[in-house]
């Protein structure tokens, strides 16, 4: 009791300082600084720049996590990191990877460039913006401070039952896995429905569907799998909370439940959530490719279609991560078969970008040899995944190393590689200068040799016997010199990461000032500024067919045609609420891993309501920005 | 890739597929090499998969390298590029053909998980109910009225049927060299058929990450000849040897004090592997190799040789108690 008069006076005196009653030069201070100004921004492009970083924030975490778990590996009998300690290491590796690194940064990319490709000045709902952001980073942080106040979750990222429950995992470990991912997920599924609305609505004049870039296409279908996706998981996550908190009997079989119910939901979301990490990744890859080609897209049609068969399947194959699970030979036959097929429309992707390069002019700067590195890369974790389908094979397979090694390539060859290319790509998009050229091939060299090194050895590792998630394994048997390569190829990794780090950093203090287009684009996040404008476009520009931008510059005009006359434009004003509302879910779920004592997840609870009415009552019209205003920018970025 | 790229990246790829050549799988362990018939069918599927994705990445490479060669920019070299929309008929090819390469591979597929499932008939069938707990594995010969723990016994070329059975939380119970893995689910009962086609020792593992322990959580299967396996029978059937000397019998009692609890035998109740005939064991709690050294080691402290395990540590006997009680569990065979 004695915390919350705490904490509520502490409340009330925050109140008072916002509220100008206590003093007023302080707030004018506060509110005028920059830091203030990105905690309370709505602007797209700032939203994505925090996304990206935070993500990237919390790759490194991920990456020291993993190489920890690679120097446990190093030789056999080893005991840096055993037992229960590994298990966490495994299990926030995981974790993080999936849900505070990859969505995230792929998030900040949608969020930075989705609005320049469709020709918008802002996303549909700017406040939800922020909030998902701040929801995330909450999550996050909620998630991550268990490593601090003792007790990471250790039953793996997918948290399976019975391991997960009390009786098999007491403390509050697995409690923060379930509410950092709630709080985070809820973040992710209202920047989903951002992007959805967003795109539906907010095209320029003549953007058809059939003409939006393949980025923004691939949003469009991911953000449609978290719509459906999320909730699985948010059911879930709710059912395994009672069961742990409040004495509920979901999962224990001992009480009537079933360890094959989390299971079922956790992968109806986490199989989607893989095509989530790489379809934006698939369309990072169509746009770096085409540029850096001086070519087309190759079968663009074919590529629209092939993702929406990717995504449609992708809710139609959860079983094959449960083969082994006996549910029998005809469910698993219709599964095994469902998930071959998704390397149909996936090889038509692979053949288009072949074919994308093919005939073109190749220029490989750092984005195209992380688009380029991508091919085979990504091919052989299709390969595995082909294999991985047919039950039989996968009785050999499953929770094997062969399948560690076989995620890797997908997700780091995949979408950790997209991502880079992606950042060298749009950096001078996001910050208006560009990341060095040479730091950049030794970011990739190292990342890529690195890579396989690591992962390739690790389908052997499976074949001859080593099961995933062990911190051992036994001397004699042949494994020793396998894992010994593998934890050497991280130190590849670790450099390529460091020369990438290095680079910003490097380019902050002294980079090149980008021109609007650095790189000969086609798309329309090329016709602005770099970096934009708030309002993005001065005046909407006008589509004429797909590659808008392309097309104008194969007419001979420097610039994109505008849609609509120069004329005063509304922006949504900066809101503190979504930082807020956030706290209030992250002292809430903070109260309900204390556990026994509930009074700190009522007053977090509170604060989430409050915040909330403030919210619905909030008048505030947003404001415009004079013509004049907009034709002195305008000239500034011409000169 | 420019040519200068390529010499750099050359020297590490020769090393990587040196290093590989030097190791291949322990013969105990290999999925590669499979000494039963389930390992066989999943092993056969595992080479047609594996065929026809090389022949998918040969492809795909080979286009890839041509272009990446004959499409790179030349410095001063002005190329005119030619927008294409698509092509139709390629793009077709291209779905066609793999929906051709998955028919290949689903119809074996659909068969052999069919196959794989189906309960074996007869009379020349071995029955075994496997039990997984945290982190031992247990093993009961229900027509033979047999119990063991650590160590499954099987003749070679007769179908072994497998009921695994689960207690606490999932594992899964794998024996690479023999066939892949079927999932121990507390409240409900998987089967499995595997069968050697070799005399020898085989690795077996737990698969599912189930706590603390599971990366020791092995046992191992010997495979035997019908007649050594019939002896091994007759042998476990024997009631347990009689404790004969003073120390033997001393070890009896301190046993009886203080591990009876847990190992309480054949008890249908049983917490931890039953020890009646301990004496026959090749480990000492499935992983270390059992001499008296590391007994004694895994009795003063279990978890500093398998992390989570429920066993309590037996450090409070004085040294000549420990002894005898080391004495007697080896008598008893």
């Amino acid at each position: 009791m004695g915390t919350l008069i705490v904490l509520v006076v502490l409340a009330l005196f925050l109140i008072a300082i916002f509220n100008g009653g206590y003093n007023r030069t302080f707030l004018e201070r506060v509110k005028n600084s920059t830091v203030w100004d990105w905690l309370t921004t709505v602007d797209h492009k700032k939203i994505g720049i925090l996304y990206f970083l935070s993500g990237f924030v919390f790759f490194i975490i991920g990456g020291i996590e993993a190489l920890l778990i690679r120097l446990q590996l190093i030789v056999p009998h080893n005991d840096l990191f055993v037992g229960d300690t590994f298990n966490e290491l495994i299990t926030m590796h995981g974790t993080t990877m999936i849900f505070l690194a990859a969505m995230p940064m792929i998030f900040g990319l949608m969020n930075v460039v989705i609005p320049l490709q469709i020709g918008a000045r802002d996303v549909a709902f700017p406040f939800l913006n922020a909030l998902g952001f701040w929801l995330f980073t909450a999550g996050g942080l909620l998630l991550n401070l268990s490593w601090i106040f003792g007790g990471a979750p250790d039953a793996g990222w997918t948290s399976y039952t019975q391991l997960a429950l009390n009786e098999y995992s007491p403390g509050p470990g697995i409690d923060y896995y379930v509410l950092g991912l709630q709080i985070s997920g809820i973040g992710t599924l209202i920047g989903a429905l951002n992007f959805m609305v967003t795109i539906v609505n907010m095209r320029t004049p003549g953007m058809t569907f059939l003409r939006m870039p393949m980025f923004t296409w691939t949003t469009f279908v991911t953000s449609g799998l978290i719509l459906f996706a999320f909730p699985a998981l948010t059911v879930g996550l709710l059912l395994l909370m009672f069961d742990r908190l409040f004495g509920a009997n979901f999962f224990d079989h001992a009480m009537g439940g079933s360890a094959v119910l989390w299971q079922h939901l956790f992968w109806i979301f986490g199989h989607p959530e893989v095509y989530i990490v790489i379809l934006p990744a698939f369309g990072i890859m169509s746009e770096v490719i085409s540029t850096f080609s001086k070519k087309r897209l190759f079968g663009y049609e074919s590529m629209v279609i092939a993702t929406t068969v990717i995504g449609f399947l992708g809710f139609m194959v959860w079983v094959h991560h449960m083969f082994t699970v006996g549910l029998g030979p005809v469910a698993n036959s219709v599964f095994a078969v469902a998930t071959m097929s998704i390397a149909v429309p996936t090889g038509v992707k692979v053949f288009n970008w072949l074919f994308t390069m093919w005939g073109g002019e190749l220029r490989f700067t750092t984005a195209m040899l992380f688009a380029v590195g991508f091919i085979p890369t990504f091919v052989m974790g299709g390969m595995t995944g082909v294999m991985l389908a047919l039950p039989p094979a996968d009785f050999q397979f499953q929770d094997s190393y062969f399948v560690v090694a076989h995620f890797h390539y997908v997700l780091i060859g995949g979408t950790v590689m997209a991502l880079f290319a992606g950042s060298y790509y749009w950096w001078p998009k996001m910050f208006g200068k560009l990341l060095d050229e040479k730091l950049g091939k030794i970011h990739f060299w190292f990342f890529f040799i690195g890579f396989h090194l690591t992962f390739f050895p690790q389908h052997f590792l499976g074949l001859f016997g080593m099961p995933r998630r062990v911190f051992t394994y036994q001397s004699g048997v042949n494994l020793e010199t396998l894992n010994l390569i593998s934890t050497i190829g991280v130190f590849g990794m670790v450099i390529g990461t460091l020369a990438f780090m290095f680079n910003v950093v490097k380019t902050f203090k002294k980079g090149v000032q980008a021109s609007s287009d650095p790189w000969n684009g086609r798309t329309l996040e090329w016709a602005c500024a770099s970096p934009p404008a708030p309002y993005n476009f001065a005046q909407l520009p006008k589509v004429r067919g797909y590659d808008a931008f392309w097309l104008e510059k194969e007419a001979g005009n420097k610039e994109m045609q505008p849609a609509e006359p120069l004329a005063p434009i509304h922006m949504p004003s900066n809101s503190h609420i979504p930082i807020l509302m956030a706290i209030g879910f992250f002292v809430a779920g903070f109260g309900f891993i204390a556990r026994g004592d509930f009074s700190m997840a009522i007053l977090g609870l509170v604060m989430v309501f409050i915040t909330m009415f403030m919210r619905s009552f909030d008048r505030d019209p947003g404001y415009y920005i004079p013509v004049e205003e907009i034709e002195r920018t305008e000239k500034g970025v011409k000169s | 890739m420019s040519r200068q790229h390529f010499w750099r990246v050359l020297p590490i790829v020769a090393l990587v597929v040196l290093a590989l050549s030097g190791c291949s799988g322990h013969e105990s362990l290999n999925t590669l090499d499979p000494k039963g018939s389930a390992g066989e069918t999943q092993f056969d599927l595992m080479k047609l998969s594996f065929l026809i994705m090389l022949g998918v990445f040969a492809t795909v490479i080979t286009i890839f390298v041509y272009v990446l060669i004959r499409f790179r920019k030349r410095k001063g070299v002005e190329r005119k590029v030619d927008n294409v929309h698509g092509n139709i008929w390629y793009e077709i090819t291209w779905t066609v053909i793999p929906i051709i390469l998955l028919t290949i591979m689903a119809i074996p597929t659909v068969k052999s998980t069919f196959d794989l499932a189906e309960e074996p008939e007869g009379e020349d069938v071995l029955k075994v109910k496997v039990t997984g707990h945290q982190y031992w594995w247990e093993f009961e010969y229900p027509e033979l009225g047999i119990r063991t723990a650590q160590e499954l016994y099987i003749p070679v070329g007769k179908k072994v049927f497998l009921e695994i059975h689960g207690r606490d939380v999932l594992h899964s119970f794998w024996v690479p060299a023999l066939g892949g893995k079927m999932d121990v689910i507390p409240g409900r009962v998987n089967t499995m058929t595997l069968d050697a086609d070799k005399p020898g020792m085989y690795q077996g593992k737990c698969a599912e990450l189930c706590g603390a322990g599971h990366a020791l959580m092995d046992f191992r299967v010997y495979a035997k000849e019908q007649s050594e396996f019939d002896a091994w029978v007759a042998q476990m059937k024997k009631p347990a040897s009689v404790a004969t000397t003073s120390d033997q019998k001393k070890g009896e009692e301190l046993f009886l004090q203080n591990c009876l609890a847990c190992h309480a035998g054949t008890h249908p109740k049983i917490k931890a592997p039953d020890l009646t005939k301990f004496g026959t064991r090749e480990t000492v709690a499935g992983i270390l190799p059992h001499t008296e050294e590391n007994l004694k080691k895994w009795l003063k402290d279990p978890q500093s040789v398998k992390p989570g395990a429920n066993m309590p540590k037996i450090d409070y006997l004085q040294p000549d108690e420990l002894e005898a009680l080391v004495d007697y569990l080896e008598s008893r065979k």
